[in-house]
């Protein structure tokens, strides 16, 4: 392992005990005092047509300043993705619509002096709505009589798939080699169907924004978003209001897993402060978090497998339906990575063939979400993988070791597959996945306890696996920045647009920097994500931000060492090259200078101006991760419930640069992950209302329902990475639900085809087999 | 109506309408560590201390305050910052929206109960939900941080 002072040592994370301590930090923290409050009328029905609309008794309402419906707010198709330009979701959203598309969309925008004014008006809005038929079934989505997207003036901004007469929100398809031909060969074949649920991301800081017009007459928006740029570009163009009277500021954000990737009150605290010349705020209720934002794609993932006798996987085929609800937001992205970032774990097949579409029903919107496909993916993937284990008769574990991914190796599935477009090729330069699996299966001990062990009069415990891989960044696309410069007394200011959204991106990029300037925490300050102070910066998403934004940090730190030694140099009147630099003196010789009098100089005395470098990164590539997975699980076998005893993960994410963040970002993504898996049920009405919209009707775990977390991290080095770090913010989701179903086969011999796994369904499984 | 109580040691009338609950109260009165994470007492984030017992100040009504003291967490700065350097060594430290409602948590599970057992701080704590910790760094450092080591 590569030594080094800062990075990969235990440091506090930068604002740790702030936070702790309760300064005022996030989003309605910081709204002006007398902003006036937005509340949003929502749907009541699942499909509808506003037939009329009538605003005026509500506006008379003592205290109203402002009602925005479809009649008043610009008619620009757009996406709320939040996603790069162009973007490869369907501009199929407007600001407020004629349609409603499901139970919560938006009808229209009340800013009031307070909430309980926002509230009383609202009731005076006179809606009448021509009802339509829901579309409520995603298998059904597909040529039904109602259309969701009728109207026009929707587009895709480059081909997607997208058939919005068809209810098809973008389609896939994708083949190397034959892979019928090949199954015909296989010794074994396999198939089965799997399905997963709208998880909600239920992060604990509702999505918030407000918004004032500054002393320049220019817009400022502070937002619990991860995407301020795209933010300011998506509001620019769908409003009219050039990008350089915008400002968006994200400032500390209560979690955002995807779920804040996305546009959610910004657009009404634009138009309601632009039009009253008023401060104004919108935070979500949660039942608006639940209800009315985004959710996970449920999907239905078809597989084939087969393998020959020599115990080689030679075909893998994956067929996927994925349901996006009322809008397109990540639909094809999203649905790609369901194969992109599960399908090449197995790269030594002869054939396999991804594809299916992307659905619109009138469910709430599915968009970005921490796994971002793969999990639903790695379901359906490494549970078939176990089905074919046990059909060869081989070891789930042995079967995984012979035909997983090695070092050094590729799949040609990098090369076809990007994110809405071609991929990029690339060899796995970092992969210890082969050493993830041996000492998770140490870890947990399985020789000992595969795949069944009976411990108490009515108790059973059983194991199960699971490996993945997720990406670091989309390459050619995401791009990051950072600015350093450099104070006097020798500190640093350093800013990003990389977006802390609690992962400790922050602090990940100060270790960065100050590993690269030989010097301690305290002397890096940053600021990030202001779009008027901070560089550039894609946002948080797609695991990017220790890779990228970690990248161009570092690279703006190797600038301003090259940058302070000539400075240094000048000062000593020596020779560049002959300069050496511990990070607080410069030595030349028998010749010496300070960086705290170099900096000194620079400001007051001697050559003066400021030292300062901006530098960007774009991958090239991007480096997967790797885990492998094994859950240990205690089974009532009267009542069928069960309980975590031991959850173990090894990660190859190269160099962690934060070793106790990259924990803290495995074992929640894992909890996450087994939220989907266990607990986290999504039931609709019959007329599409979403009933568990609520913490107490969603369960997502609670400290009692997590097990015994052993997290390591194999010692790995990514020669493209900061300091050789991949990233770590996702993966950690992927394996929980596979890992769970295969342990539920283990104990009871049946398979659960649908998220969540809960007591009832294996009641009923094993009913079933009797 | 007038509410008069004491807040962080300190004095305090609010005027607040009747059917107004604490979390609003204090929030609007500029007390904005405390968190607004749902609004029917299932998160947790809202945590305050009313007579050094915790309450989920979204469904406590101001007026039941009247002659009460009510803590947030700037009248437990130290603790505060000692806590959360268990939370650091721990990883337990990510978005931090909960983070607040902990320290007060934690002060006065302290209090009431110095030497808690694993399960009698899992039982005190459950009620608090994180989404970003998967909760076993949390529960490690509340332990140490009990433990006092």
């Amino acid at each position: 392992m590569k030594k080094f002072k800062v990075v990969s040592n235990v440091t506090p994370s930068v604002d740790g005990k702030g936070i702790m301590m309760g300064r005022y930090a996030y989003t309605d923290d910081l709204a002006p005092q007398n902003a006036l409050v937005i509340k949003i009328l929502r749907s009541p029905h699942a499909f509808a047509r506003i037939k009329s609309i009538d605003v005026s008794e509500a506006e008379k309402y003592p205290g109203v300043a402002c009602i925005l419906t479809h009649k008043n707010v610009p008619h620009v198709s757009f996406t709320r993705a939040g996603q790069g330009y162009p973007e490869p979701s369907p501009h199929d959203k407007f600001i407020l619509d004629e349609y409603v598309r499901y139970v919560g969309d938006e009808v229209a925008a009340v800013a009031a002096v307070n909430e309980e004014v926002a509230l009383e008006a609202m009731k005076l809005i006179k809606v009448e709505y021509e009802v339509l038929e829901p579309v409520l079934d995603f298998e059904k989505a597909v040529d039904n009589k109602s259309v969701l997207h009728p109207e026009d003036g929707i587009h895709e901004m480059f081909p997607i798939g997208f058939e919005p007469k068809r209810n098809i929100a973008a389609a896939y398809e994708m083949e190397v080699g034959n892979v019928e031909e090949e199954l015909k060969k296989c010794d074994f074949v396999v198939e089965d169907t799997f399905y997963s649920q709208a998880q909600n991301h239920a992060m604990l800081e509702p999505h918030a924004s407000n918004a004032r017009l500054d002393e320049h007459n220019r817009l400022v928006i502070y937002s619990t978003t991860q995407t301020p740029f795209h933010m300011r570009r998506i509001l620019s163009k769908t409003i009219g209001l050039p990008v350089d009277r915008i400002r968006f500021i994200k400032p500390r954000v209560g979690g955002g897993f995807g779920g804040k990737q996305a546009f959610h009150g910004e657009m009404f605290c634009a138009l309601v402060t632009l039009r009253t010349n008023k401060p104004s705020k919108c935070v979500f209720t949660r039942e608006e978090v639940f209800a009315s934002t985004y959710t996970r794609h449920p999907m239905r993932i078809k597989m084939r497998v087969g393998a020959t006798k020599d115990g080689k996987i030679q075909a893998i085929d994956c067929r996927a339906l994925s349901d996006t609800g009322a809008y397109g937001e990540h639909a094809l992205t999203v649905f790609m990575i369901v194969g992109s970032k599960v399908l090449p774990l197995y790269n030594k097949v002869k054939a396999v063939r991804f594809g299916g579409q992307v659905v619109y029903t009138n469910h709430e919107p599915a968009g970005a979400f921490r796994g971002y496909g793969a999990i639903q993916g790695n379901y359906a993937v490494e549970s078939i993988i176990d089905e074919l284990a046990e059909k060869m008769g081989v070891d789930p574990i042995k079967l995984r070791e012979d035909n997983s991914m090695k070092e050094k190796e590729t799949s040609p599935i990098f090369k076809i597959m990007g994110e809405g477009t071609e991929g990029t090729a690339m060899i796995m330069e970092s992969c210890k996945l082969p050493y993830c699996i041996k000492r998770g299966k140490e870890l947990i001990e399985w020789d000992k306890k595969y795949p069944v062990k009976k411990v108490g009069p009515h108790t059973i415990r059983s194991v199960g696996c699971a490996i993945a891989m997720q990406g670091s960044g989309i390459p050619f696309l995401d791009m990051g920045s950072c600015s350093i410069r450099l104070n006097d007394g020798g500190s640093y200011m350093v800013t990003v647009g990389a977006t802390d959204i609690g992962q400790g991106s922050d602090t990940v990029i100060s270790q960065i920097v100050a590993e690269e300037l030989g010097t301690t925490m305290d002397k890096v300050i940053i600021y990030s994500s202001d779009t008027d102070l901070a560089p550039f910066d894609c946002g948080a998403y797609a695991s990017s931000t220790t890779y990228v934004s970690g990248n161009a940090a570092w690279n703006a730190a190797k600038k301003m060492r090259e940058r302070l030694i000539k400075e240094a140099a000048d000062y000593l009147k020596v020779k560049v090259d002959s300069v050496e630099f511990d990070g607080s003196k410069f030595t030349s010789g028998n010749k010496e200078v300070t960086l705290d009098e170099l900096s000194v100089k620079r400001f007051y005395n001697e050559d003066t101006h400021q030292i300062a470098v901006t530098e960007s990164f774009h991958g090239h590539v991007s480096p997967p991760p790797f885990m492998a997975a094994y859950g240990e699980f205690e089974f009532d076998t009267e009542t069928f419930e069960y309980k975590m005893i031991n959850y173990v993960t090894v990660t190859d994410c190269g160099t962690t640069i934060n070793p106790m963040l990259a924990k803290g970002q495995v074992e929640g993504g894992v909890i996450q992950g087994y939220g989907m898996a266990s607990s986290e049920e999504v039931v609709y009405s019959p007329k599409g209302k979403l009933l568990t919209n609520s913490y107490d009707t969603y369960h997502i775990p609670t400290t009692k329902e997590v097990g015994n977390l052993i997290s390591e991290f194999a010692d790995s080095y990514e020669p493209t990475g900061p300091f050789g770090a991949k990233s770590v913010g996702e993966i950690g989701i992927d394996t929980p639900p596979a890992v769970l179903c295969n342990a539920v086969y283990n104990a009871f011999g049946v398979r659960i085809h649908s998220l969540p796994i809960t007591p009832q369904k294996i009641f009923e499984a094993v009913k079933a087999k009797k | 109506m007038l509410v008069k109580f004491k807040l962080n040691g300190v004095d305090v009338e609010l005027n607040v309408k009747p059917g107004e609950y604490l979390l609003d109260s204090l929030r609007n009165y500029g007390v904005k560590s405390v968190k607004k994470g749902c609004d029917a007492s299932s998160c947790g984030a809202c945590t305050v201390l009313v007579d050094n017992h915790p309450v989920l100040s979204c469904s406590y009504l101001t007026a039941r305050v009247e002659g009460k003291e009510v803590t947030t967490v700037e009248a437990i700065q130290e603790e505060a910052a000692k806590l959360s350097e268990y939370f650091s060594k721990e990883g337990a430290d990510q978005c931090g929206f909960c983070n607040s409602a902990f320290a007060l948590l934690i002060h006065a599970l302290k209090h009431e109960n110095p030497h808690p057992s694993d399960e009698e701080i899992k039982d005190y704590i459950v009620g608090n939900l994180c989404r970003c910790t998967g909760y076993q760094s949390q529960f490690k450092a509340i332990k140490a941080y009990l433990g006092g080591k």
